[in-house]
C-alpha cells in the first residue's frame, strides 16, 4: 500500500487571512519577520476566499525531476523535498514546474526554499501559530476522515433534533 | 534598530522630490508611532493657517511600532492632516497589508506635500520613489484602483491606498481605502489626497524586520493571540460590532431618525443577528489579526442582489436606524456605494439623515432633490443621494460639504438638528443616555468620536451613572481617551483591549520585546497624555477656542422621547460644569489652553514655545 506522508494542509472555511503562518516560517527560518522569505503562502482572493498553501510532498514530484543540476530530492522517510544548497543555482525551472506554486526563491541567498515540515523544532510552527486551527499536518486520507466525521456528526445532529 | 525602520520618508509632490529623515531611538520612543507620531509630523509639515485643500498641507502617515512583525493586530498605521471638514486635526486609523508593507518598505512615517501638476500615483518600491501617471485611474472606484495598480505593476504583493471618485471630487468626507476593505474612514483624508492629484499610495516592501527577542515575542504573541479566542472578543468574532444595535437600543440610545428618537421599533430587522442569519458569509481578518471581526455580507435576492461589502456597527446606524431605513439590504447598498466610492459611511448617512429631516419638514422640497422624495426609511432615495453626494451632482454638491455647512448654507432652522461637533458628524451613541460621553464629544480634539473618546464605556456598562452629570467625569474622560490614545499609538486594534490584564504594564513588555526599548508602565501612561496634548496643541494653533467645545442643538434642547432613556438631555449648564472640570483633571487652563509647563513636562518645549500658554 502506498504511504501517504503528512504536509502541511489548510482548512480555507476556517482560514482568516490573517498571514501569522507567513510571519512564524520566516522568524523560524531566518529570524526575521517577511511574508517573502516564508515557505507557507497565504492567498488571499477578495473578498472571502483564502487558504494558505505549501508544499505537498508529492509522489514523483515535478520539481525533483525538473532541475537540471539534481540540487532537490524526496526523502524517503518523511517524503520532504531535500534542497542541496551547494548544487542550487536559483535558476527557478523548480519553481515553474510547481503545481501549487509551493517553491520559493530567498532572494539574498539566490537558492530555493520549501517547505520541511519544521523537521529541526518540536511541530510545524505555522501549525502553532494558526489560531482559528485551519492548519494541520495531515494526509489527504486523514482530511477526508475528519470531514466525513464532521458531516455525519453534522447531518445526525439534524435529524436527532428534528 | 529592531523592528524600527529610523526613517521619514518626505515626498514633495509637486517638484517630484523626495527626502528620508533619520530619526533615532529618542525620538522614536518619545512618539512611539501611530497617532502620536503622525499628528507630530502634522503639526511639523502643515504650516499654521494652511488651507487643507491646498498644496500646503500635509497627508502624515505613520505605522506603529509592531507593524510587519508578530504582535497580533499591531499591523495598523494612521493619517494625521488638517481635516477640510473640520479645519481641526483629522487624524484617522486603518488597518492589514498596506500598514506593514511601510514598514517593510523602510519606513516608519510618511509625509506628503505639495500639489502633482496632473494625476499621478506614488509606487514607494523599498528605497525607490516614483511618481507615475495616474490619468488612466481618475475616476476608478477603489477597489478597481487596487487591481488596475497591481496589474500594472505586475506583482499582487503591491499594497495600495487610494483615494476613490469622493476624493477627487473633493467630497469634504472622502476617505482612503486600503486593502479593498479596510479604510482610514474619517475627517476627509481622501478630500486632501485628491487636491493634491494623488490618487494612490502603492507600496512594496520587501525588507524582513528583525526584533530584539524573537523567542520572547513570539510565545508572549501567542499567549495574547490565544487569550484573543475567549470571552472577552467573543462580540467581534461572532456578531462583530453590528451586536451593538440591539444592545443600545434595549439602552434607548439607538441613535434613530436624525437622533430625534433613541429607540427604533424596526431595530431587530437591522440588527447584528439578523445580518448574521441572514447576509454574513464569513468574518475574516486583518493582517496580523487573530480575531477576525470583519463581517463580510452578500445580499442574495431583491433589487440589490449581488451587493457585497463588509459591515461594522456605525456604518450600520448612520445609514440605518438614523436614516430609519429598515430594509437590510437597502443598508448594506448605501454601506458599499460608500466603500466603492470612496466616502466615509458615517459623515454620508449622518449627511443623508439631515437632508431627510429637512425634506419631511419641508425645508428642502422634492425640487431640491431633483426630484426625489427622501422621508426617513427611503432606501432608494437615500441610495441615490449617495450617488449624487459622491458625483457632486445637483444637491450632492451642497450636501458633500457636511451638515455643518449644509445647514449654515440652507438655514431655516437646520442648524438646530445638524448632528456634529467641531463639523465632524456624529457617531452611534446617543450621548442625552450617557453624560460622560456627553462630555466626550464635546472635548473630542477630531470631533465627536467613539473611538478616540472611549467615554461611553463607563456609562454602558453601569460603572458611573450614565444618567448624571457631575465634575468627576472630567476625570474619567481624560482617562479613556488617554486609553484610547494609548492603543492607536503603539499601535493596537481596540478589538483587543479587553484581552491586556494591564495595559501599561503589558504593551511596556510587548513594546520592549519588539524594539528593544527600554520603557516603563509609566511611560507608556504619559505616551497617552502627550498624543492627546500634541492633537490638542495643532487645534489652537489652527484657532480652537473654547466655543469649539460643544454639542449640536438637538443634545441640549431635545429630550429622547421614549425607551430606557426617556427624558433625557445634556442640559447646558451640566455640559459647561464637565467641561471645565475636564480641562482641570488636564491640567489644562479654564480656557482650555495648554499651559507651557504642562507641554514642557510632557517633552513638547518646541510647542511649548509655540502656543504654551
Amino acid at each position: 500500500m502506498a504511504v501517504q506522508h503528512p504536509f502541511i494542509v489548510c482548512d480555507p472555511d476556517k482560514c482568516v487571512g490573517c498571514q501569522m503562518c507567513e510571519l512564524i516560517c520566516s522568524a523560524t527560518k531566518h529570524g526575521e519577520f517577511m511574508p517573502l522569505l516564508s515557505r507557507v503562502r497565504n492567498v488571499r482572493i477578495y473578498p472571502i476566499t483564502m487558504m494558505s498553501v505549501a508544499c505537498r510532498l508529492c509522489e514523483d514530484p515535478p520539481c525533483v525531476t525538473a532541475c537540471p543540476r539534481q540540487a532537490l530530492s524526496q526523502s524517503e522517510e518523511t517524503g520532504i523535498i531535500m534542497v542541496d544548497k551547494e548544487l542550487c543555482n536559483g535558476c527557478g525551472w523548480c519553481i515553474e514546474a510547481c503545481d501549487f506554486g509551493a517553491i520559493a526563491l530567498n532572494p539574498a541567498e539566490k537558492v530555493v526554499e520549501i517547505c520541511d515540515l519544521c523537521q529541526d523544532q518540536e511541530e510545524p510552527q505555522c501549525v502553532k501559530f494558526c489560531l482559528k486551527e485551519a492548519l494541520s499536518l495531515s494526509t489527504p486520507d486523514q482530511v477526508a476522515q475528519r470531514a466525513r466525521r464532521e458531516a455525519v456528526a453534522k447531518l445526525l445532529e439534524e435529524l436527532l433534533s428534528s | 534598530m529592531f523592528a524600527y525602520a529610523g526613517k521619514i520618508l518626505h515626498i514633495d509632490l509637486t517638484n517630484q522630490k523626495t527626502r528620508v529623515e533619520r530619526v533615532g531611538e529618542d525620538f522614536l520612543k518619545k512618539y512611539v508611532g501611530g497617532v502620536c507620531l503622525a499628528a507630530r509630523l502634522a503639526y511639523d509639515n502643515t504650516p499654521k493657517g494652511a488651507d487643507p485643500l491646498s498644496p500646503e498641507n500635509a497627508l502624515c502617515l505613520a505605522t506603529g511600532a509592531f507593524c510587519g512583525t508578530i504582535v497580533p493586530v499591531g499591523n495598523k498605521y494612521s493619517i494625521a492632516t488638517k481635516s477640510p471638514l473640520t479645519g481641526f486635526i483629522g487624524d484617522c486609523l486603518s488597518s492589514s497589508y498596506f500598514a506593514a508593507s511601510i514598514k517593510r518598505a523602510g519606513y516608519d512615517g510618511i509625509a506628503i506635500k505639495g500639489k502633482a501638476e496632473r494625476p499621478i500615483y506614488l509606487f514607494i518600491d523599498d528605497d525607490i520613489v516614483q511618481f507615475r501617471d495616474a490619468s488612466g485611474l481618475w475616476g476608478m472606484e477603489t477597489w478597481q484602483t487596487e487591481e488596475a495598480i497591481r496589474s500594472e505593476i505586475g506583482d499582487e504583493t503591491v499594497r495600495v491606498a487610494s483615494a476613490g471618485p469622493a476624493g477627487e471630487k473633493l467630497v469634504l468626507f472622502a476617505n482612503v481605502t486600503n486593502d479593498r476593505q479596510r479604510q482610514a474612514g474619517r475627517t476627509g483624508p481622501g478630500a486632501v489626497m485628491g487636491s493634491k492629484n494623488l490618487k494612490a499610495i502603492a507600496i512594496r516592501g520587501t525588507q524582513p524586520i528583525p526584533v530584539a527577542d524573537l523567542e520572547g515575542l513570539s510565545k508572549a504573541c501567542l499567549e495574547l493571540s490565544q487569550t484573543a479566542q475567549g470571552t472577552k472578543t467573543e462580540k467581534y468574532r461572532i456578531l462583530g460590532t453590528p451586536s451593538n444595535v440591539l444592545t443600545l437600543n434595549r439602552l434607548g440610545i439607538l441613535p434613530t431618525r436624525n437622533f430625534q428618537q433613541g429607540v427604533f421599533e424596526a431595530a431587530e430587522k437591522i440588527s447584528g443577528e439578523y445580518m448574521h442569519e441572514h447576509y454574513t458569509d464569513k468574518a475574516v481578518s486583518c493582517a496580523g489579526c487573530p480575531i477576525a471581526c470583519e463581517q463580510n455580507v452578500t445580499v442574495k435576492e431583491g433589487a440589490y442582489a449581488g451587493t457585497r461589502t463588509s459591515i461594522d456597527y456605525e456604518s450600520l446606524f448612520a445609514n440605518g436606524s438614523l436614516c430609519g431605513i429598515d430594509y437590510f439590504p437597502g443598508i448594506i447598498k448605501a454601506i458599499e456605494l460608500c466603500d466603492r466610492y470612496g466616502m466615509d459611511t458615517m459623515s454620508t448617512g449622518v449627511t443623508v439623515a439631515w437632508a431627510m429631516e429637512c425634506f419631511e419638514r419641508g425645508i428642502l422640497t422634492k425640487e431640491d432633490f431633483d426630484g426625489l422624495e427622501p422621508y426617513f426609511g427611503n432606501h432608494e432615495a437615500a441610495t441615490a443621494l449617495i450617488e449624487k453626494i459622491a458625483r457632486r451632482e445637483g444637491i450632492g454638491d451642497l450636501l458633500a460639504q457636511g451638515v455643518k455647512r449644509a445647514s449654515e448654507k440652507v438655514g431655516k432652522g437646520s442648524k438646530h438638528f445638524a448632528m456634529h461637533a467641531k463639523g465632524l458628524e456624529m457617531c452611534g451613541y446617543d450621548p442625552r443616555g450617557l453624560q460622560t460621553f456627553a462630555l466626550g464629544c464635546a472635548v473630542g480634539t477630531r470631533g465627536p468620536c467613539h473611538n478616540r473618546s472611549l467615554a461611553y464605556e463607563p456609562d454602558v456598562r453601569g460603572e458611573v451613572d450614565r444618567f448624571k452629570a457631575e465634575p468627576g467625569r472630567g476625570h474619567v474622560a481624560k482617562d479613556a481617551e488617554e486609553f484610547a490614545a494609548i492603543l492607536d499609538t503603539m499601535m493596537f486594534c481596540k478589538f483587543i483591549r479587553g484581552c491586556f490584564k494591564d495595559l501599561y504594564a503589558d504593551s511596556a513588555r510587548l513594546y520592549t520585546l519588539t524594539t528593544g526599548i527600554e520603557i516603563t508602565p509609566e511611560e507608556i501612561k504619559k505616551l497617552g497624555e502627550r498624543a492627546w496634548n500634541l492633537k490638542k496643541a495643532f487645534n489652537i494653533r489652527e484657532g480652537w477656542t473654547k466655543d469649539d467645545d460643544w454639542l449640536p442643538p438637538r443634545f441640549l434642547k431635545d429630550p429622547i422621547p421614549e425607551g430606557t432613556s426617556k427624558g433625557c438631555v445634556v442640559k447646558p449648564k451640566d455640559l459647561r460644569m464637565m467641561i471645565d472640570a475636564y480641562y482641570q483633571a488636564r491640567g489644562w487652563t479654564p480656557e482650555g489652553l495648554i499651559p507651557k509647563e504642562k507641554l514642557i513636562e510632557l517633552g513638547l518645549e518646541d510647542i511649548a514655545e509655540d502656543i504654551g500658554v
